[in-house]
């Protein structure tokens, strides 16, 4: 019964293979979204809202009685350019600030890492809401948004993982060798924290498609014409009390691909980063 | 200990301090201001001026700042644009729902995943926790609105039980309030429940693994023993820290959870607010929001603290 150090976990190969299977699925979709869809996402394809899914129109209808089938291919890409922009910013950010702060310590790590705490001691919904309040929405507010809050906690990591690296035997080599902070920073650190910190990326994704999908819900994210999947959720919400699934596949397509990269990163990379501490 | 305590409090007061400025700058770097915004585009210069004015807008910010946070400490919340009622009348009455919603989840979630957790420790390793952890590390990365949505289409569309908005008003009785809260507080129990039984099992099955309890395995200690004494000491600390970690979490739980059901809580009032750019509720609204938050990492840097020294409060607040 308490025989847990020999934990097997022989469901890993099958949730990996499900998380690979899902995210190549979504990339593919992304990518040929504007040569598969069966009608044109803008197109009124019947004229009841709400309509069942029947042949052709094979996800049924929207509120105005457009393809959602073809909405929801549409919006893939919108969600996951999105998501992917953001998290590649925050990692830019986090890594190169991290690494930094890590190498460098004194006023300049701490400086940023107060900037940092600031940053991750608040709720993120709740900034999002001041910052949209205050600039309004659109794409740029919503990814710049979503990278510079997210970059705060890839800070965190990448200074960790940084730091157990600064003090041993072969930075030391490499600094009385006379080689620069830059140089020492991408030739000698990054190799050592790459692999954690693409785990990294991964889960941070998933934060940023559940977050920017949050404030679509909510209204202030992407406006229309232009629809992502948390948008979609949202517009077609007035269908459910008439027993309609139309906001239940784009929340299912948030759902699944947010669970595809956490179990990715369950399987792959997690005890890397819980070795860190991070 | 006496003196770590102190330090985060303080601490958490300058953070709130910087809160407040960050909510204040944050309301007043928008294009034009809140006059301006106000009366809409088509507003006579005349009229923007004279609402200027009235507003005390023509006083430096660090003055309006000043005022401002003066006011809240008095509570003085100022004056919504829109329908020019005061905040705080606007605030007590929301504030006390989303309050009851947080609440009446924290009663149920907690229990119920510490239990769970405890369980698919136990288990660790077998097709129940592995199933179990699937599932729960499934649900914990699945948006509140599909919980929501599905919660609907099963209990108000197929069973008929429950309206699918929450009806609340201030003479409610206890019957319909329990109506209007019974499919917000499900949604949040669920997704609450699945990471503090997800972080549960960890904590406790990585007990389990430690020298102490294989020792007490060793001497003959029956394993109901084990699990319930030995491990579970040890564990209120961190288990502590991540339910009050995970009721900061609610915060953001609310804000999705109230939009899907209408419920008449504090962030279906900031919702409206930031979209009406009715900027003194936003405020009010974000400065209460993270208040909680921030008090409740607070609550939970000190009770890990308390029960373990050399927990870093830090490493904790990541997981967020």
């Amino acid at each position: 019964m308490l025989n847990v150090a020999a934990v097997q976990r022989r469901g890993i190969r099958l949730t990996l293979w499900f998380s690979i299977l899902i995210i190549g699925i979504c990339a593919l979709v992304a990518i040929f979204g504007p040569w598969i869809v069966p009608h044109d996402p803008t197109e009124f394809v019947t004229d009841e809202p709400f309509g069942r899914p029947q042949v052709g129109i094979w996800l049924g209808s929207d509120y105005l009685g457009r393809d959602l089938l073809s909405r929801l291919i549409d919006g893939t890409r919108t969600t996951l350019v999105m998501a992917l922009v953001a998290t590649v910013l925050a990692h830019l950010l986090g890594d190169c600030l991290g690494l930094l702060a890590a190498l460098r310590g004194g006023w300049v790590d701490a400086v940023i890492s107060r900037i940092a705490d600031l940053i991750l001691s608040l709720p993120k919904i709740i900034v999002g809401l001041v910052i949209v309040a205050a600039l309004g929405s659109s794409v740029l507010v919503i990814v710049m948004l979503a990278a510079v809050v997210y970059a705060a906690g890839v800070f965190r990591i990448a200074r960790a993982l940084g730091s157990d690296l600064v003090g041993m035997d072969f930075i030391k080599v490499a600094k009385s060798r006379g080689e620069g902070p830059g140089w020492i920073l991408f030739s000698e650190i990054f190799p050592h924290v790459a692999q954690p910190l693409a785990a990294d990326f991964a889960i941070r994704m998933s934060f940023a498609i559940l977050f920017m999908s949050s404030l679509s819900f909510l209204g202030l994210g992407v406006q229309p014409p232009l629809a992502d999947w948390g948008g979609l959720v949202r517009e077609n919400l007035g269908g459910l009390a008439g027993g309609s699934l139309a906001p239940i596949f784009p929340a299912m397509a948030i759902a699944v691909t947010s669970i595809a990269l956490n179990l990715l990163v369950d399987n792959i990379g997690e005890q890397q980063l819980q070795k860190k501490g991070a | 200990m006496l003196s770590f305590i102190l330090k985060r409090v303080l601490q958490t007061i300058v953070l709130l301090l910087a809160v407040s400025i960050l909510v204040f700058i944050g309301c007043e770097i928008l294009p034009g201001d809140v006059a301006q915004v106000a009366l809409g585009q088509f507003a006579t210069e005349d009229n923007v001026r004279a609402l200027r004015l009235e507003l005390g807008l023509d006083r430096p910010a660090y003055e309006r700042y000043l005022s401002w946070l003066v006011g809240i400490l008095q509570g003085d919340w100022g004056q919504s644009i829109t329908t020019k009622t005061p905040v705080a009348t606007m605030l007590s009455e929301r504030l006390w729902n989303t309050g009851l919603l947080a609440l009446v989840t924290t009663v149920v979630a907690v229990p119920l995943a510490l239990v769970l957790g405890l369980l698919m420790a136990v288990g660790a390793g077998r097709t129940w926790d592995r199933s179990a952890s699937i599932v729960v590390l499934g649900l914990s990365a699945t948006p509140e609105f599909l919980i929501g949505s599905l919660a609907v289409l099963l209990f108000a569309v197929q069973l008929r039980w429950l309206p699918a908005v929450a009806y609340l008003s201030p003479g409610s009785g206890f019957s319909q309030t329990a109506r209007a809260l019974f499919l917000p507080v499900l949604t949040l129990v669920i997704v609450v429940t699945a990471q503090i039984a997800r972080m549960t099992r960890a904590i406790i099955a990585n007990l389990l693994t430690q020298p102490f309890v294989e020792m007490a395995v060793l001497k003959g200690v029956p394993s109901r023993r084990i699990v319930g004494v030995h491990a579970l000491i040890n564990a209120v600390g961190p288990l502590a820290n991540i339910v009050a970690l995970n009721i900061a979490y609610l915060v953001s739980g609310v804000v999705v959870v109230e939009t899907i059901f209408a419920y008449p809580g504090l962030a279906g009032l900031m919702i409206n607010a930031v979209q009406a750019r009715d900027l003194p509720v936003v405020q009010a609204c974000a400065l209460i929001f993270c208040a909680t938050y921030v008090i409740m990492i607070l609550v939970a840097d000190i009770l890990a603290h308390l029960y373990d020294p050399r927990s870093n409060a830090q490493a904790a607040m990541e997981k967020l």
